[in-house]
């Protein structure tokens, strides 16, 4: 029977099935971090019960930690217990963990993919809904919650109803200046907060072809904006050069039984989806989010919406509330919309490729009077990384802050936050109400924007920019 | 867990769509590792303006919110959950929710039931014109009633009967751990490993 990527991967897990029941599934991987865990490492400690695979789970410091004074003891007391906690519950359960300060620390999304622990073909689960990042190996991966990451710490296993399938086919190539992070965007305006709600996402097409491990990493994390619990892309030669020589990609012979079981990870060329939809990537242009959910977004050179021109009582609420938080009027320009603070990272777009396209951008550039931009490596490696190509300087240079590792000012639980009434350019992945911090409002872009809004003060794409 | 059976109780409307796990509980109150005592993070922005609806004295001790679409998207944090029930739900009524705190809901005892749209307009209608109005949620019968209102309600096979009967999930899992041990026999040596 022809299968989709997703039921195939989905069948090579199944542990039980029973009739009316959910499947059980194998689990792969558990990834953790000090967040969504302590409440977990609680519930087995209270049933007596051992942590099943610790050679299957890996733990990592990023949501609260700060990205300053990292060789300091963490300042906020509250924010020091749970890091501690974690550290604790990590040495008790003999879980491996890479804390603040070791050089594999990091987000939890960029960690795995860099020591080739995210490859083709497996499950891969963690308390963060932006798992599904690891989809763009061809791994189903997702996010749990605490009484799931609970469970899978216990038995390896999670019950679970399969999904459906859709296909995502972005056909074409890119313009110049458009990215990864544009197609997400664009993806989820077209099909809404919930449009991908029960589905499994496979993005295909040549304009996913052709985009880097980095790109396709960056569209598979916003799934979840899109309602999907996973996104996936079929491996290729791109996925496994990206994956031969981490330090836990298999090797030698095991190598070889790997990559002929990787090549099997495709759609059948006659498999059905439930759903399917066509983007013509050629058509696209830089996109931004003017609203307060990541579906609320336009391409770039367009103008804030006008709620009178919504008929759906509901949506139009959605918008006057949105532009309201956001302190837009319909029909000004978004390219005349004026930013504090320009925030590069994230487990989006926090990774060497995207610091590079933004440096590239900024080089020999100043950031705009009056702008702060934070410049936040998604790992200690990358970070490492950035620095021997010298962009650190470039982006110092500028004018802009260089810090260490972490979620940062993607959420507001570590010292980056935005402050009330703060506007900035983000190139994370939620513009919701306080996101960033109480009263911060929040315009997702690519980094290409990013960077090139820092130089202007202003929304903008690098084709703004005066010559240099 | 407690079981779930039948819930009678007064409703508060909320009247927003896309009510994400942000808005829910802000980031800030992630901070804590236990499982209870989010009560006062509940929707916490929202709760700073004196006409919220939780801040309303007719809503006062309410335990069935009536929400908009898309309820709970974003972010996996299960503690968005823990808020609503810490500050005293037991049900949440909505037409469409995010997969992630659907799934939370059932593991902690929270009911998340869909009903239409039109329904939960009519309730919204229904709850402020007699905001002391009981309202009862029937999970064996999968229905909601409210005076004259009444209407079915959706939810998965397999949360309802872990509700009804409430039933720990992991022992669930556990039971099956003879074939869980087979299965990792049978797993390709070249996956990777932290051991
Ligand atoms: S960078 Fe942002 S979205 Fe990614 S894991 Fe951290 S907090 Fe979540």
């Amino acid at each position: 029977m022809s299968r989709t990527l997703a039921e195939k991967v989905w069948s090579d897990h199944i542990i039980h099935e029973g009739e009316g029941l959910p499947d059980l599934l194998y689990i792969d991987l558990h990834l953790i971090h000090e967040v969504t865990s302590p409440q977990a490492f609680d519930g087995l400690r209270a049933a007596g019960r051992p942590l099943r695979r610790p050679d299957l789970t890996v733990a990592t410091e990023d949501h609260n930690i700060p990205t300053f004074d990292v060789d300091k003891p963490i300042a906020d007391p509250v924010s020091r217990i749970q890091v501690e906690t974690l550290r604790e519950n990590c040495k008790e359960f003999g879980v491996t963990l890479f804390p603040l300060g070791n050089v594999e620390q990091g987000i939890v999304h960029v960690v795995g993919p860099q020591m080739g622990l995210t490859q083709p073909g497996m499950t891969i689960v963690c308390g963060d809904s932006h798992t599904s990042t690891h989809g763009a190996f061809g791994a189903l991966a997702f996010g749990i919650g605490t009484s799931e990451v609970e469970h899978v710490m216990a038995t390896q296993a999670l019950p679970l109803k399969p999904f459906k399938t859709m296909a995502i086919n972005v056909e074409g190539a890119l313009p110049e200046g458009v990215t990864a992070k544009d197609i997400i965007l664009a993806v989820i305006a077209q099909i809404g907060t919930s449009g991908g709600q029960g589905y499994v996402l496979e993005y295909r097409g040549s304009a996913i072809k052709a985009l880097s491990m980095e790109g396709r990493m960056t569209v598979c994390n916003m799934s979840i904006e899109a309602g999907a619990r996973a996104g996936m892309i079929a491996p290729d030669s791109t996925t496994f050069d990206y994956i031969k020589g981490k330090p836990h990609a298999p090797y030698g012979k095991d190598w070889e039984s790997a990559v002929s079981y990787w090549e099997t990870l495709n759609t059948d060329p006659d498999a059905q989806f439930d759903r399917e939809i066509t983007i013509d990537a050629s058509a696209l242009r830089p996109f931004v989010t003017w609203g307060t959910n990541p579906g609320q977004g336009l391409p770039l050179d367009q103008v804030v919406p006008d709620p009178k021109a919504v008929s759906d009582p509901v949506e139009r609420a959605a918008i006057e509330n949105a532009l309201a938080y956001m302190d837009l009027r319909p029909g000004q320009p978004l390219k005349e919309i004026t930013v504090d603070t320009v925030f590069l990272g994230s487990c989006t777009n926090g990774r060497i490729e995207d610091l590079r396209a933004a440096a590239q951008v900024i080089k020999n550039r100043k950031v705009a009077d009056g702008v702060r931009l934070l410049v936040v490596p998604g790992s200690t490696r990358v970070r490492i990384e950035a620095e021997a190509e010298g962009l650190d300087q470039v982006f110092l240079d500028a004018g802009a802050e260089w810090r260490g590792a972490g979620c940062s000012m993607c959420l507001a639980m570590n010292p980056d936050k935005l402050s009330p009434g703060e506007r900035s350019a983000s190139t994370s992945n939620r513009n919701f109400e306080g996101r960033q911090g109480p009263g911060g409002r929040t315009h997702l872009v690519s980094p290409e924007v990013a960077a090139a809004t820092a130089v202007r003060g202003t929304l903008s794409a690098p084709t703004d920019l005066a010559e240099v | 867990m407690d079981a779930f059976t039948v819930h009678t109780g007064t409703a508060a409307p909320l009247h927003r769509s896309n009510v994400d796990t942000d808005q829910i509980i802000p980031a800030e109150y992630l901070k804590r590792i236990t499982r209870h005592g989010f009560e006062d993070a509940l929707f916490a922005s929202w709760r700073k303006d004196p006409d919220f609806v939780l801040n309303r004295p007719e809503y006062q001790g309410v335990s069935i919110l009536v929400a908009g679409p898309d309820f709970g998207t974003g972010s996996s944090r299960e503690h968005a959950v823990w808020a609503l029930q810490d500050f005293g739900f037991r049900v949440v009524l909505c037409s469409r929710f995010a997969d992630i705190f659907r799934g939370n809901s059932g593991k902690g005892g929270l009911l998340a039931a869909v009903i239409p749209q039109a329904a939960i307009e009519e309730l919204w209608e229904i709850v402020e014109a007699d905001p002391a109005i009981l309202i009862t949620v029937d999970l064996q019968e999968r229905k909601v009633n409210a005076g004259e209102f009444t209407c079915n309600f959706e939810v998965d096979d397999y949360v309802r009967w872990r509700l009804l009967e409430g039933l720990d999930d992991i022992g669930i899992t556990l039971e099956h751990s003879d074939v869980i041990s087979e299965f990792e026999k049978r797993r390709p040596g070249f996956l990777p490993s932290l051991g």
